[in-house]
């Protein structure tokens, strides 16, 4: 069998539109389809684009046992943190000021709480344990009395370890704070079930399940009701918390890619799991390699792996023909090694030897086969190269030198 | 980020790869750079009696640039005498391998790792 190549395993970067979705997206666009305005209420175009919205709403809120009154769309997951964490904390800023979060949250978690920090707001920013989980302890005591919400992500975007949203939430629930999670990497991987979860706010994105971009909601709880200042002002669309014409196309989308993650999770992931394991067993028999986050509480679609010794943009360079991205410095123009690995304590070298394999819909046993080949003959090669690894192998203990910085 | 197909030459054959012994007073290392930083490049040098460069080896631990730069250097400093090879800059390297803005630190690392390989070797042929 012939494998085509690059080989794509950067699945919770984004994932490609399945087909059936892109069909019905094609449905909504052009004059023969369904191309109104959801708006419209004076006539059938308006009409039949608003059923399909509203059908859409219906199948998010069924993926993720909400309300569909409870579901407001926006263009994406970060626009959703936004309005969640902007909007819940303006909306209750009587109550209070201050805002629990973690250091491995997303970037539109963590920058829209600096941004709220320019506001007045005080920021707590939690750090996970060397797993990558947060200690529920430690969460309880950085919540105050004049702390008004607190954001945690279901699924983290690096490491793919999975926190206890439902433990946390009651905690919150106990203390009267309002409880955002951000879920864009959790739809289609963890059953969600908001009837019993005692979450207020949850972001989703489309474009992480096999839907479009530039499509997400808000999951806006209404039992016990809560109330955010809308972001975006105009024509008081989605109960007034997020205007906007709607878009009929990626509304649809997004609905049917969360239908068939619905109807397909459970048996996706578990062909998932048994490729992870797979690739992992593939690599855990070279010498100095690490697993980045839990193994037991992480979805099944990620590997982060760090390769000691060998820095992960020259590892990514001869990793060509796979699609995957890295933890390292270099890959950006910051020159800091990722956030998330250095927050879990994982030292320098292997912050910068990180590389992230994500899996997913159409990820096949070849694939991962070949996989498994590549990175022992690139890693090999880089070691050769490799003034740390020929000190490892010297038994020189690295942290002992004093390197020359510059 | 698209590389030069210079920069994917000598990643994919690094020129003189390796270790020379440390001890032998033939030989200067110059180590620079740190895990920390994402970057550390080991040049040594080989000199000979009339005071030329006559084998050079290397490894680093880096990203595609830092790897080619180093890789480039140990071609560049071999038959050359330490004076000549002091006159070699960053931008020399830097332009050789058409290396972008966010890599010009590649290029410094190496010039650095001459001077420092020349520094060990003159440390051991101190003349009174």
């Amino acid at each position: 069998m012939t494998l085509k190549l690059p080989i794509y395993l950067d699945y919770s970067a984004t994932t490609p539109v399945d087909e059936r979705v892109a069909k019905k997206m094609c449905d909504c666009l052009t004059a023969e389809g369904n191309f109104g305005n959801p708006a419209s209420r004076s006539h059938v175009f308006g009409w039949k684009a608003e059923e399909a919205v509203e059908d859409a709403r219906d199948q998010v809120a069924a993926l993720v046992g909400a309300d569909p009154k409870e579901i407001v769309w926006t263009s994406g997951a970060t626009e959703s943190n936004n309005l969640a964490i902007k909007g819940a904390a303006q909306f209750y800023k009587k109550k209070g000021r201050h805002i629990v979060t973690m250091t491995t949250e997303h970037k539109a978690v963590i920058d829209t709480c600096r941004a709220l920090e320019r506001e007045g707001y005080e920021v707590t920013y939690l750090d996970p344990e060397p797993d990558g989980l947060l200690d529920i302890e430690k969460f309880s005591a950085a919540l105050r009395e004049d702390t008004v919400l607190a954001s945690v992500m279901f699924v983290n975007n690096e490491i793919g370890v999975v926190q206890d949203i439902a433990q946390l939430g009651s905690i919150c629930r106990e203390k009267g704070i309002i409880f955002h999670v951000d879920a864009a990497q959790a739809t289609g991987k963890v059953k969600i079930d908001l009837q019993d979860l005692p979450v207020d706010l949850m972001s989703f994105s489309a474009h992480k399940t096999y839907g479009p971009k530039g499509i997400g909601a808000l999951y806006v709880c209404r039992k016990p009701r809560v109330r955010v200042e809308a972001q975006m002002h105009g024509g008081g669309h989605e109960r007034g918390m997020r205007s906007g014409t709607l878009a009929t196309h990626q509304i649809v989308g997004m609905g049917e890619a969360f239908r068939i993650a619905g109807l397909e999770m459970a048996s996706e992931n578990e062909r998932i799991r048994m490729l992870r394991d797979r690739l992992w067993a593939g690599l855990q028999d070279m010498e100095e390699v690490y697993l980045n986050g839990d193994f037991e509480r992480r979805v099944p679609h990620n590997l982060n792996v760090s390769f000691n010794y060998v820095e992960g943009e020259s590892l990514i360079m001869a990793l060509k023909d796979i699609a995957v991205s890295s933890g390292s410095a270099c890959t950006s123009a910051s020159l800091e090694p990722s956030y998330v690995l250095r927050a879990l304590g994982r030292n320098d070298e292997l912050a910068h030897s990180s590389i992230r394999f994500t899996f997913g819909r159409y990820t096949t046993v070849e694939e991962i086969d070949y996989v498994i080949a590549l990175v022992k003959r690139a890693v090999g090669k880089l070691r050769e190269l490799s003034p740390l690894w020929e000190m490892y192998k010297d038994g020189i203990d690295l942290s002992s030198v004093e390197w020359a910085h510059h | 980020m698209a590389y030069t197909d210079k920069v994917i030459d000598h990643y994919e054959n690094p020129r003189n790869v390796g270790s020379m012994d440390k001890e032998d007073p033939s030989v200067g290392t110059g180590m620079v750079g740190a895990p920390a930083c994402g970057d550390v490049m080991r040049l040594q040098i080989k000199v000979n009696e009339q005071g030329i460069i006559e084998d050079a080896k290397f490894k680093t631990y880096g990203c595609g640039s830092a790897i080619a730069s180093s890789s480039l250097v140990t071609e560049w400093v071999k038959g050359k005498t330490l004076d000549e090879v002091k006159q070699i800059r960053n931008k020399d390297i830097a332009e050789e391998l058409e290396l972008p803005p966010v890599k010009i630190h590649c290029s410094v690392l190496a010039e650095d790792a001459i001077a420092a390989a020349i520094a060990d070797y003159q440390s051991k042929h101190v003349t009174a």
